[in-house]
């Protein structure tokens, strides 16, 4: 299985990235083309969303909130779509579960990812998963507003 | 000027400390060479042809003289002595090693400087006016603006990997383009409405570069406490569309051309009135909090034309020169503002040496509150001076190099590195600098020849604004030799006039020891054939393209 961080803390174990147990992830296109069964099957609660980074999250939009998991993909790093994507989950949307980043998944991008929304992180398979933890704690300083925080700078100073 | 606070700086300090372990680490392989150039980039540090090339940011232009000397150090320390001011108002260091960068970072961050997002797929450094603040035409200063721009575009979590650069420039100036905001990628022009209220008028989609296009407007007025949600829209919706697949159509000017300006104002409408409301919307607290770093300095009370400068001025034809050249009206009684030229015959356009910046600092601390400003184009300001000090400050600057005064003539040109520094490049464009300078250093026929801006890129990337030169040159590649385009009309608007145009190319190019004489030429006709008090780009527009280019290449059958 790939490096996973979860919630802060290295997996050992991910159900999402075994065949077994009936987990699995349905692309954007079958949720679209076979909407019936896969709410069907979504109470098991083992059926997540793969979002793809050319795919906008309002395609998905409140629809969300079926899946326990959404993946969002990073085909290479420097392609940013996936941070407006988890923002637009969790801040518009309402999307609760798990937001796992995957694909080109790279140490020196978690921080922004986690600020974006993403609470899981499925790192391409050579990076470190010691210096992926320090990585997450960066900054303890922030400007923006972001999804664990709603309030800028301005309003916190 | 903006003080950090506690938070500003404990933010900055933790850059550093990010940047030394992504250093350590791609020192220590592991991280690969592709996935550390954003990292790079960010944090300033280019790899040109010979060496890595630091780009320090000077936010919007504003320094003071603790800053220019901690420049001056690292020019010293860790350069050939030297450093050069670019055309977005930055400070860049051709000759740094790449393992000592992260301790030029922490340097500098002790003075409240950084290199963050110089380059790369982010919002960059927005620009402004480099007389904010003491010119009487100004609506309101644009420096908080800009400072609270800094502020929320400094690692904005969703926007550190756009498709591609993201400029943003503010203007304040009724009836002028100060800042060249209509080829920017948002520009921003502080307006007042009907009602008076303050606020802004944005364009969006104009740019240099390949294709170059001037910005239209996308909102004619939005509130002053909208800014940051609009910009939060405007960007949102270029970083989830705009194209990723070519890097030269991915610039958000590519996006509204494609969409076309109404849908583009449609979708970005949409996303902001979903999050006009939310608590990113700003505060009159933050717009008080930070305009107050920018209030007038300490004023002594004086009075216009003091008799020092009058007399001086009587007995020196060369200093009154220079007054009428490269000094302006301030807005306080009894004081002026002055540029400093960074335009010295045999050296590079915006380049000074470290003892030059040292000196500056000096004159800084001694005429103008110890503060100054880099311009766009490429030269140094001090904001407040004494008038009754003009004389002095004359006479120190020109020991130093930096009272040419040529500002806005011919030879205050604004040129890119070029093929001397720059890996991109198709042709050197110092060298074509150097030699319009040698050509052309008679002052009374630069005077006469009154404001043209010559500017010169030495590719399509057009860091040197060839676009919107009157004369506009750019360094092209036949046949792996070097040579070079005119073209003639650009405009960025300035000072004079809100309207930006775009050069016309005014046919084949030259090699680069005919350019002296292509310009003389061009010159030559623009003198032959204008009327009274009319400026070159005022004779071009009236004359037509065609005339000039028979005066170059002689008459078509
Ligand atoms: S215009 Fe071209 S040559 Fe000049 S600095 Fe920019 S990229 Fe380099």
């Amino acid at each position: 299985m790939a490096k996973l961080i979860k919630q802060g803390a290295l997996q050992d174990t991910d159900p999402w990235s075994t065949d077994t147990d009936g987990y699995r992830l349905v692309t954007l296109e079958q949720w679209q083309n076979e909407r019936d069964a896969v709410l069907a099957e979504l109470s098991a609660g083992r059926t997540g969303l793969l979002l793809d980074s050319h795919e906008t999250a309002d395609l998905i939009g409140d629809d969300s909130r079926h899946f326990p998991l959404i993946a969002v993909n990073f085909p290479k790093f420097a392609d940013g779509r996936g941070y407006s994507a988890a923002r637009l989950l969790r801040e518009r949307h309402g999307y609760q579960g798990e937001l796992r980043a995957v694909g080109d998944v790279l140490i020196d991008q978690l921080f922004y990812m986690k600020r974006c929304g993403f609470d899981a992180f499925a790192l391409r398979e050579d990076q470190d998963s010691s210096d992926a933890l320090q990585a997450l704690s960066t900054f303890s300083v922030t400007y923006q507003a972001d999804v664990g925080e709603p309030r800028p700078l301005f309003r916190r100073r | 000027m903006y003080v950090y606070d506690k938070h500003d700086q404990q933010l900055l300090n933790e850059r550093v400390a990010q940047f030394r372990w992504q250093m350590e680490r791609y020192l220590a392989g592991k991280i690969g060479e592709d996935e550390f150039l954003p990292l790079r980039l960010q944090n300033g540090i280019y790899v040109q042809r010979y060496a890595p090339m630091l780009r320090v940011a000077v936010p919007y232009g504003a320094l003071n003289a603790t800053q220019l000397r901690a420049l001056a150090q690292v020019a010293r320390d860790y350069d050939k002595g030297y450093a050069h001011f670019s055309t977005r108002q930055n400070v860049q260091f051709n000759w740094p090693a790449l393992e000592d960068c992260p301790q030029i970072l922490a340097d500098l961050a002790e003075v409240q400087m950084h290199a963050v997002q110089t380059s790369g797929n982010c919002i960059r450094n927005t620009t402004t006016d480099e007389y904010a603040g003491v010119i009487a035409e100004e609506i309101t200063d644009p420096r908080p603006y800009c400072e609270i721009i800094r502020q929320w575009s400094t690692f904005h979590p969703e926007f550190a990997y756009l498709p591609r650069k993201f400029k943003i420039a503010v203007n304040a100036v009724p009836g002028a383009d100060r800042a060249a905001i209509q080829v920017h990628d948002i520009g921003v022009n502080i307006i007042r409405n009907d009602q008076g209220e303050l606020g802004y008028r944005i364009l969006v989609g104009g740019g240099l570069g390949r294709t170059p296009i001037i910005g239209t407007e996308i909102r004619s007025f939005l509130a002053e406490e909208d800014l940051l949600t609009y910009l939060e829209a405007v960007i949102r919706v270029y970083n989830q569309f705009g194209r990723r697949d070519n890097k030269y159509k991915a610039r958000i000017k590519i996006l509204v051309k494609a969409l076309g300006v109404e849908r583009m104002q449609e979708l970005v409408e949409a996303e902001w009135q979903r999050i006009r409301h939310s608590d990113s919307r700003l505060t009159r607290e933050e717009l008080e909090r930070v305009a107050a770093h920018f209030t007038a300095p300490d004023y002594t009370p004086l009075t216009d034309e003091p008799q020092e400068l009058v007399s001086a001025r009587a007995a020196n034809p060369a200093f009154a020169r220079w007054l009428g050249r490269n000094v302006r009206q301030h807005k306080q009684a009894g004081y002026a503002v002055v540029t400093l030229t960074l335009k010295q015959k045999g050296t590079a356009p915006g380049d000074v040496t470290a003892e030059q910046m040292d000196s500056v600092a000096t004159l800084a601390d001694r005429y103008s509150f110890g503060e100054l400003r880099s311009t766009h184009q490429q030269n140094l300001v001090l904001a407040d001076v004494e008038q009754r000090e003009l004389f002095n400050l004359w006479q120190e600057a020109k020991a130093l190099g930096l009272a040419t005064p040529t500002l806005g003539l011919l030879t205050d040109m604004i040129c890119c590195p070029g093929g001397d520094f720059c890996a991109l490049a198709n042709a050197k464009s110092i060298p074509v600098a150097e030699a319009i300078q040698v050509r052309f250093d008679d002052l009374d026929y630069l005077h006469d020849l009154g404001e043209i801006d010559l500017n010169i890129s030495g590719c399509m990337n057009a860091c040197g604004h060839h676009h919107v030169g009157n004369i506009g040159v750019l360094g092209v590649d036949k046949k792996g030799e070097e040579f070079y385009q005119i073209s003639l009309g650009g405009s960025c608007g300035g000072e004079h006039s809100e309207e930006a145009s775009l050069g016309k190319i005014l046919g084949p190019s030259f090699a680069r020891d005919q350019m002296p004489d292509v310009i003389a030429r061009i010159l030559d006709f623009y003198v032959a054939q204008r009327s009274d008090g009319e400026s070159f780009l005022e004779a071009y527009r009236r004359l037509g393209h065609t005339p000039f280019k028979e005066a170059v290449y002689g008459k078509a059958d």
